[in-house]
């Protein structure tokens, strides 16, 4: 796959003097959706307002589609649409409008059919002649997502877009973007949400303190991260672990009903064939065994505290 | 060059004043006429004439360069200061437009709209006054380049201003006391020797008479340098935003 975005050594110092960005080299694949995580404060607006144009790069190079932001910035910006944090909106606009002006904005000629499919596949048909201020939140984020994909844009920045939205909405977001990931749209969200960035991402990348601590495929990266555990839960409770099992990496939860093994699952060997014979031979007799993936949110918290260590 | 972005500014920034035209209308059309009463009707009963023309038809060029000064300034300082204000600008930065687009949108609107108001003044006054125009090309000239002139130094004004206070800071402080001193009410001429000197140092001077002759033929400072007066502000205000362009200042952190 060909690169979409190319950042190379980007920094940002603010006018304040702090420097949010420090040096981020970072590619993403044309057609790939690419989950940024990171808390607050590491940099992720930051980063998407300088690739978008909204702030100035210190230092560093940012390529779309091949050309240069600041050199090239027609072309490159004509490529994206950008879905901010906040929610930045005229009050007294109709949304029908709002969505053309964004549209002539980037370039585009009045477009009534694409526009009027926008608004439906956002389920804002009905609400084309409605002012802004009379829309309720999560209405109003979909209007910065219409105007977002007004000039069909190739590349997509959604900062936070489910922040403060409701289950359904979300799971509409959710569908939203796998329909644009269809069309071809390169996608890159920032998200708090770790189980968002499980649910939809092709791959995630970790910032924090302006540095861009990985990006790797999901899929790799939770299995390379992570933890597997095992529990064995047993027919009568125990007062300890006997001494036969001494040898493995075991605990002893639940009161006594049950024991939790953990192991890597990117080992050789897991050593749950031996556990399970070894147990049985102290007499203990099982009542059921099942097993547990650690979730993107602990791989994540564990990332953080490396990179804090 | 994104026509259509100018287009789409231009058009946005005419709605909201379409959206409120009965005011836009209505307002300068009740000032106008409160302007007469009180100055044409109530003083100008006590003042002859000035220059062979009558005092209610005198004040009618520097009535009507007020208000398309003020206007111009506030239309098009408001129009880009807001979407400052409410962050909708992150739009017009991160689209494929230079600054000359978004200038060409806004300062182009707010012109617009001044000169609209200029004429809905003109044809107030002709109610109250006989009124002739001896130059209509170069009354037509003057006008639209003081709208565009000062459309340009709001939008200059809405980019610096940081709050609401500093937007009206200059049109309140320096704009008006100009404007007033500027022969709009008077002919310079009227004033002691020291003031009449005094006075030259103020630009709207050159404005209003020049604006003055191209309706009466009669003015306080040559015609010429009226002009080049004019067009020297016009020019000034294009650099000043040419450099707001280069530099991204105010806009782009
Ligand atoms: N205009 C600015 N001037 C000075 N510092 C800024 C400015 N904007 C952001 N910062 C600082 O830069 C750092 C990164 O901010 P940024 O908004 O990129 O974080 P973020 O990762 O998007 O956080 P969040 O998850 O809260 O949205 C923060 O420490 C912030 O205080
Ligand atoms: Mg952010």
């Amino acid at each position: 796959m060909t690169a979409m975005v190319e950042i190379s050594e980007l920094r940002k110092t603010y006018q304040s003097g702090f420097e949010a960005l420090k040096g981020v080299s970072l590619e993403i694949r044309e057609g790939e959706i690419l989950a940024l995580l990171g808390p607050n404060g590491a940099g992720k607006t930051t980063l998407i307002s300088a690739i978008c144009g909204i702030s100035v790069p210190s230092s560093g190079t940012i390529r779309v589609g091949g050309y240069d932001t600041i050199t090239d910035y027609r072309a490159a910006r004509k490529l994206i649409g950008l879905v901010p944090q906040e929610i930045n909106l005229e009050p007294f606009q109709k949304v029908i409008d709002a969505v053309r002006f964004s549209r002539g904005l980037f370039g585009c000629k009045r477009d009534d059919v694409y526009v009027e499919r926008i608004l439906r596949q956002l389920s804002l048909w009905d609400k084309r002649d409605a002012k802004i201020m009379e829309l309720s939140g999560g209405m109003k984020r979909r209007v910065l997502i219409a105007k977002a994909l007004s000039h069909e844009p190739r590349v997509l920045f959604l900062d936070e877009p489910t922040a403060g939205v409701d289950v359904e909405l979300r799971r509409d977001m959710w569908d939203i973007v796998a329909k644009l990931k269809a069309d071809g749209v390169t996608i890159i969200l920032t998200t708090h949400y770790i189980e968002e960035a499980e649910a939809i991402a092709d791959r995630i990348g970790v910032i924090n303190k302006g540095e861009l601590l990985l990006v790797e495929e999901k899929t790799a990266l939770m299995t390379r991260m992570g933890r597997k555990e095992l529990v064995v839960e047993l027919q009568e409770p125990v007062e300890s672990l006997p001494e036969a099992l001494s040898g493995y990496d075991l605990d002893l939860i639940e009161e006594g009903r049950a024991l939790r093994y953990t192991y890597d699952t990117s080992a050789d060997r897991t050593g749950i064939t031996k556990l399970l014979s070894d147990i049985s031979a102290t007499g203990l007799v099982l009542r059921d065994i099942r097993t547990r993936q650690s979730s993107l949110e602990e791989i994540f918290v564990g990332l953080l505290q490396e990179n804090a260590a | 060059m994104n026509f259509q972005a100018v287009k789409s500014i231009y058009y946005f920034e005419m709605a909201r004043f379409f959206r409120t035209l009965l005011q836009s209308f209505v307002s300068p059309v009740i000032s106008t006429s409160l302007y007469f009463i009180v100055f044409g009707t109530a003083i100008g009963s006590r003042i002859d004439q000035i220059e062979g023309v009558s005092y209610g038809a005198f004040i009618v060029p520097g009535l009507i360069m007020l208000t398309v000064m003020t206007q111009g300034i506030s239309n098009a300082s408001f129009g880009i200061y807001f979407p400052k204000f409410i962050g909708t600008i992150y739009e017009q930065l991160s689209a494929p437009v230079n600054f000359l687009e978004i200038v060409l949108g806004y300062a182009g609107a707010a012109a617009t709209k001044a000169l609209f108001i200029g004429l809905v003044i003109l044809g107030t006054s002709a109610f109250f006054v006989d009124l002739s125009i001896q130059h209509p090309w170069a009354m037509a000239g003057f006008l639209i380049l003081t709208c565009v002139s000062f459309a340009l130094f709001g939008f200059i004004i809405g980019i610096w201003a940081k709050n609401f206070e500093q937007l009206q800071l200059i049109p309140l402080l320096v704009v008006t006391p100009l404007v007033f001193l500027g022969g709009s009410f008077y002919s310079v001429s009227m004033l002691p020797p020291i003031w009449q000197k005094i006075t030259l140092f103020n630009p709207v001077v050159y404005l209003v008479s020049g604006f003055r002759w191209s309706f009466f033929g009669t003015a306080d400072v040559p015609v010429g340098l009226s002009l080049l007066a004019i067009a020297g502000f016009c020019a000034l205000c294009m650099v000043v935003v040419w450099i707001i362009f280069r530099t991204g200042w105010r806009l782009r952190s």
